[in-house]
């Protein structure tokens, strides 16, 4: 199953590496992101560690969900989900493959936001990188297992662009709670280890529940 | 996975809503049988092609597929299924060649470059397209790459809607030519069309839809196949 998986995701991701579309819109919407909140924002150094990590975490959900609408769009197109779902690999590897490049693609504008956020509000945040990076490795594996069950089953759906934020927002209100969280006892003037090892937990504990779910309701929410 | 004989469609129908698409379908399909399925537009044909290649599931009744007296389920029978839809079910930003190899290893289909060359030289996709973009490629040269598509695993059951829509004169014989060759290698070949020209001296088996409901079914039982003549003169009487 992981093998199909990982030849979807592949294609996926051979596919945006050609057209750069999805990366260059959500990559170009990141920094413009951060521009907004560097001139926003005073650069007091309290201001900044009390609202980096929700800066950070909104940037990553706008940015995910640009990605999650625009590369099912693609299999829309031509209709080639259906010849995902036509053909003999397990549904749930399309799935899990979709979820992977999402995945992939959401990561790599957290790379390129965290750094400039970091560095134009002079922010802390790779003060602790390893428990920060599991933290955003984490959220963004969360936004592409639910996103995914979500963008394709609202793949036949006309209003799917309104639709798919306002479905999926309430249920990874418990995913950007936990992530800003975590992030928030990092870079606080007196970081809270402890609190942010809770909160990562909680991260790995919402992706495994959801993605077990997603697992269970995919096949039958994306056949007519 | 030994090759489907038989496809046994009872009682299906479908809604969506308060839309009825079917209503109470029951058809055989059989090896070595061109099914022509006609109607107007919105008589269901494609909803009961795409019940028939499991991506729609039925409101009622059942699709069962069979090898001999066995039943064959799940991944097996989508291995066995190719389709040709209103879309042509291939990546825009792929070429010709890069579609074919993706689709070779989705069902784990041996496929090297000269098979893929082989294959696009069957259904006549110009050798200097193929490594473009399929987006760039005509109505007609997509309806060709798909063709392939469909083809490139050789699938025993052969699920084709409109088929001639975009190939020139030459391209749509060609086309019915290939199908009446599968036809008489064993598959079961369902073909949605209203070009009757195309199919006529091939088909052997005529269902005819009317609102979603079957009005007629018909084969030729060892006789040949249905003329021209043959195949309007069912159609004006009884897809109206």
């Amino acid at each position: 199953m992981l093998r199909h998986a990982f030849r979807i995701a592949w294609k996926d991701l051979r596919i945006e590496v050609r057209s750069k579309e999805i990366f260059a819109t959500m990559a170009f919407f990141g920094a413009l992101l951060a521009v907004i909140y560097t001139f926003a924002f005073p650069r007091d150094d309290a201001a900044v560690r009390g609202a980096v990590a929700g800066m950070l975490w909104v940037a990553i959900a706008f940015t995910g969900t640009i990605a999650l609408g625009r590369a099912f769009d693609r299999e829309r197109e031509n209709d080639t989900m259906r010849a995902l779902l036509l053909s003999p690999v397990p549904r749930l590897s399309v799935f899990l493959g979709k979820a992977m490049a999402m995945a992939v693609l959401i990561l790599a504008v957290a790379v390129i936001c965290t750094p400039l956020l970091a560095l134009w509000l002079n922010a802390p945040l790779f003060a602790y990188p390893g428990e920060l990076a599991l933290a955003i490795v984490l959220g963004v594996v969360g936004i592409a297992v639910v996103g995914s069950v979500f963008a394709a089953t609202l793949l036949k759906v006309r209003s799917r662009d309104v639709l798919l934020p306002v479905i999926l927002y309430p249920l990874l209100v418990p995913l950007f709670v936990a992530g800003t969280k975590a992030t928030a006892s990092l870079v606080a003037l007196h970081p809270n280890l402890d609190a942010a090892h809770y909160w990562i937990g909680f991260l790995g504990i919402y992706d495994a529940a959801f993605l077990v779910l997603s697992l269970w309701v995919f096949e039958s929410l994306v056949i007519e | 996975m030994a090759a489907l004989d038989r496809v046994q469609i009872a009682k299906v129908g479908k809604r969506y809503g308060t839309e009825r698409a079917l209503a109470s379908v029951s058809l055989e399909l059989r090896a070595g049988s061109m099914c022509a399925l006609l109607g107007h537009n919105g008589a269901g044909k494609t909803t009961l092609l795409g019940v028939v290649s499991t991506l729609v599931r039925p409101s009622a009744g059942a699709v069962t597929y069979l090898t001999g007296d066995t039943k064959v389920t799940g991944a097996d029978v989508r291995r066995e299924i190719g389709l040709l839809a209103h879309a042509s079910l291939c990546y825009g930003e792929l070429s010709a060649t890069e579609n074919l190899e993706l689709v070779a290893g989705l069902y784990g289909v041996p496929a090297n470059a000269q098979a893929i060359a082989a294959l696009l030289d069957q259904v006549g996709l110009d050798p200097r397209a193929r490594g473009r973009e399929a987006r760039t490629y005509s109505r007609g040269m997509l309806q060709r790459l798909a063709l392939a598509r469909a083809l490139l695993t050789k699938p025993s059951l052969l699920l084709l809607d409109e088929p001639f829509t975009g190939l020139d004169r030459g391209g749509a014989l060609a086309l019915g030519e290939q199908l009446g060759a599968l036809k008489a290698a064993g598959a079961i070949v369902v073909v949605v069309t209203h070009d009757l020209e195309a199919i006529a001296g091939r088909t052997d088996h005529v269902a005819i839809l009317r609102r979603g409901q079957l009005v007629l079914e018909e084969r030729t039982e060892g006789r040949g196949a249905y003329s021209y003549d043959d195949l309007k003169d069912l159609y004006h009487r009884h897809a109206s």
